[in-house]
């Protein structure tokens, strides 16, 4: 088991011991420990070997990029789903839970991302079958400073913010000893989240233990004494959280970045243009998820977005595409004003959209020639008979470009995501756009595909149109695009070159800290 | 808030009200309409209400149960075929029996669904043909009986001509399946599991179970059904279930209970039961061929719907 820890790529593998001793917790026995756990979902590998050490009476952060496997730890933990490997012992003893029932008789209770809570009963009736104390509940509601929630209401119509409080009241009243909270913070307004650190820390004066998930950097150094950081599934290294952020922050990017400085795709420099930009948008809002955002992109320019998990992105490109209608603001395409109602009105101002989910947008049992000739059909022929000559050319020649593997050509669910993804791009290049809006285009395809899809955009861009490309992947801004935005809590809170983008400042913006010079 | 609740209230008296109003038009429309006829309808209308009630529990559950009608047919022709020469004491105690074989039948239903994973609606369909096939084993074609003092206590009236003993069996069998889910865990479980699976498991409810449970009430809902359906007959016929299968369905949506799962009480349903008695009779009254009684009753269906679709829209704007 230790042996498989040590692995050469990892600067700072060592044994988890050693860790403890190396931050002055060596003299308390752990009260939760896990080693080498993993957990694969098909294909999908969200855990390789996760290693968790938690000291009674202690706040400990789980930090990692997104994708790292932090919430999948959580749920393991609370027998959510099995593991596929590794051991967890709980006070020393071995223990293994086959349902988030059993971790709580054991002491371990989690706050979720998403609520647990039953929409269609009472926050009271929520309680019962939880069969937690209501007196306890009101309590902690109280502590909370959210005891004024009608406990007759149904789940259902309460503010999600208000429901995670409830949640956490419900946590709190069951007195774990060890309590989880995965992103708590990530929806309440200031206030609130400060209820709850002080909430954290008397639990911690109790001697119980908390492990605390966020993206905040200043939450976790204020609030935690110990962070353990996860990276690709991998437990890189614990530290303690005090004057820690640049530690952290390095250990989230490892190695990936001196893969920074791989050549990026060659691109010419952009012309300067009097014309109105291809894309401009002003002041968009969308509910609590965007506030006022605002960016242009010029012709021949790709435009990259970068941003942790859930602060507005799929808000941005829906709003833009006119998959969801924007509260305020307006999107504007070669200066003029769009009324986006659906997204065929996009699709006719030339703003076409290649979403995160690919089947979303494909026809999963039709061919690759109908699901690349769907979005032109509009334009080849209205109704009647469809012009299957010009139908193939125009696909054809769009295949070709792209280099689709056509060997499952006669039905698109058989091809890999890789090539499913170059479907849908084919689709509008065969249909014609002016700005191609792309939502992490590359997740979960191999390399080789990638490199061809950056390529792919930049060609694009260099034939005139423009490109907003948001990428989960925070090494593409710098090899595909030319400028950068980052988005945090639905605001931009950072714009660079891509000659600046470096991981580490898009990683600091995107928790929504002031760069670096600027902050020293 | 106030309002929400005055909202509430109004909801909860929707249906009785539909009933009392409906009532009234079969009145006007047929002054002659007397206890005869009131006994026709809830002799009519009791074996369709506990059907509705089993599918009530299950879809609340978030399931669905396509072999009620089959379940119905099983406790019909079983304990036609068990009673016929039997005491009334005798009668009494094979009802016991009956219930029991009606429990097994959800048990089964429910254990396929919940544990191998087949989805509901084949998995119960599928059962119902199962059920139905058992059904004609046990009795070939109709026939059967039972006790003349057995079938009178559904089909009698011995509480004077207003108060027809289906209406009070109707009552008691339902309070007798609803009220140990509704006032206890059981129910809270049941609703949650349909309500929300994952927030469901998440809170520590075994959801398995909790479906599975959910089927053998609708078993057992289906046994008490089927007996009723001998009482009203006088026989039993292993055809006469299938009406049941798919005007259960109707009877709980028009009863306000959401097919997703989660939603929904019993009052409802059983009016919605009464409802769908009421309309076919009401079209013999005036005189319009009976047949237009499906017309009517899908058209109903798509009303109630629509209706409670604006109202769920206008409470979510507000």
């Amino acid at each position: 088991m230790q042996g498989s820890l040590i692995d050469a790529n990892r600067p700072a593998a060592k044994s988890p011991a050693l860790f403890l001793k190396a931050v002055g917790m060596g003299g308390a026995s752990p009260l939760l420990s896990i080693r080498g756990v993993a957990k694969t979902f098909g294909a999908v590998t969200a855990l390789r070997s996760a290693d968790l050490e938690v000291a009674p009476g202690e706040v400990h952060a789980l930090m990692g990029a997104n994708g790292a496997g932090k919430s999948t730890l959580v749920k393991i933990i609370t027998g959510v789903f099995p593991a596929d490997s590794g051991q967890m012992s709980l006070a020393g003893k071995p223990a293994l839970f086959r349902s988030p029932a059993e971790a709580r008789r054991a002491g371990i209770v989690s706050v979720y991302q998403d609520p647990a809570l039953v929409p269609d009963l009472t926050v009271a009736q929520n309680m019962r079958l939880a069969r937690v104390p209501l007196d306890a509940v009101k309590a902690a509601m109280r502590d909370l400073g959210i005891e004024n929630v009608d406990l007759e209401t149904k789940a259902r119509r309460v503010d999600f913010a208000i429901l995670r409080l409830i949640d956490l009241a419900r946590a709190l009243a069951s007195k774990p000893s060890i309590l989880m909270l995965d992103e708590i913070t990530a929806a309440l307004p200031a206030d609130l989240s400060d209820r709850v650190f002080a909430v954290v820390r008397e639990w911690r004066q109790r001697g119980s233990s908390v492990i605390f998930i966020s993206h905040r950097m200043a939450e976790v150094t204020a609030l935690c004494d110990r962070a353990t950081v996860l990276r690709d599934g991998i437990t890189v290294g614990v530290t303690l959280t005090q004057g820690a952020q640049e530690k952290i922050v390095g250990m989230m990017l490892g190695d990936e970045v001196a893969k920074a400085a791989a050549t990026p795709v060659a691109r010419r420099p952009l012309a300067a243009s009097t014309k109105p930009p291809a894309l401009e948008v002003e002041n968009l809002s969308y509910g609590h998820m965007l506030n006022g955002v605002s960016f242009k992109v010029q012709r021949g320019e790709v435009l990259g977005v970068a941003a942790l998990e859930g602060q507005g992105q799929e808000a941005l490109f829906d709003c833009i595409a006119g998959v969801r209608r924007a509260a305020s603001g307006s999107v504007k395409a070669d200066g003029e004003r769009l009324n986006l109602r659906h997204p065929a009105d996009a699709i006719r101002a030339g703003l076409v959209l290649v979403p995160a989910n690919r089947l979303e947008s494909l026809l999963p049992q039709r061919s690759i020639q109908e699901n690349v000739a769907l979005a032109g059909f509009g334009r080849l022929r209205d109704w009647g008979p469809i012009a299957f000559g010009a139908e193939r050319l125009r696909v054809g020649r769009a295949v070709t470009k792209l280099q689709i593997d056509t060997r499952a050509a006669a039905e698109v669910r058989r091809l890999s995501g890789g090539n499913m993804q170059k479907v849908v791009i084919a689709r509008w290049i065969a249909a014609g756009f002016k700005t191609l809006l792309c939502f992490d285009p590359t997740r979960g395809i191999d390399i080789g595909t990638k490199r061809q899809i950056y390529a792919l955009l930049r060609e694009v861009a260099e034939q005139g149109a423009a490109v907003l490309l948001f990428t989960s992947e925070l090494p593409e801004i710098r090899l595909a695009c030319d400028r950068a935005i980052v988005l945090f809590g639905g605001r931009i809170s950072g714009e660079m070159g891509a000659a600046e983008a470096s991981e580490a400042r898009l990683m600091r913006a995107a928790h929504g800290l002031p760069h670096a010079d600027s902050a020293a | 808030m106030t309002a929400f609740k005055a909202y509430r209230a109004l909801q909860a008296l929707a249906m009785p009200a539909l009933l009392v109003v409906a009532l009234a038009l079969t009145k006007v429309a047929h002054p002659d309409f007397g206890a005869f006829d009131l006994q026709s309808l809830a002799l009519g209308a009791l074996p369709l209400a506990l059907a509705a009630a089993a599918q009530t529990v299950v879809v609340i559950s978030g399931g669905i149960d396509l072999s009620v009608g089959s379940q119905i047919a099983v406790a019909n022709v079983l304990s036609a075929s068990l009673m016929q020469h039997a005491s009334f004491t005798q009668s009494l105690l094979l009802s016991l029996l009956v219930l029991a074989a009606g429990a097994a039948q959800g048990l089964v239903n429910g254990l396929v669904v919940a544990v191998s994973r087949i989805p509901d609606v084949v998995a119960t369909l599928t059962a119902g043909f199962i059920w139905g096939g058992v059904a004609l084993l046990i009795l070939e074609r109709p026939g059967g009986g039972a006790p003349p003092a057995y079938l009178n206590l559904a089909s009698g009236q011995d509480f004077g001509p207003w108060l027809p003993n289906a209406l009070l069996v109707m009552i008691v069998a339902i309070a007798a399946i609803w009220l140990p889910i509704r006032f206890t865990r059981i129910g809270l479980l049941i609703y949650a599991a349909g309500s929300d699976p994952v927030a469901a498991f998440r809170s520590g409810v075994n959801v398995r179970d909790a479906r599975t449970l959910a089927y053998v009430f609708s078993g057992l809902a289906c046994a008490v059904g089927g007996m009723a359906l001998t009482m009203t007959t006088g026989i039993g016929a292993p055809l006469a279930g299938s009406y049941y299968t798919l005007s259960s369905v109707a009877a709980i949506v028009i009863g306000g209970v959401s097919l997703l799962g989660g939603r929904g009480g019993m009052v409802g349903p059983v009016i919605a039961a009464l409802l769908l008695t009421l309309a076919p009779m009401d079209l013999i009254f005036l005189g319009i061929d009976p047949n237009y009684g499906q017309v009517i009753q899908g058209s109903l269906i798509v009303l109630v719907v629509m209706i409670a679709g604006l109202f769920a829209y206008f409470q979510d704007r507000k």
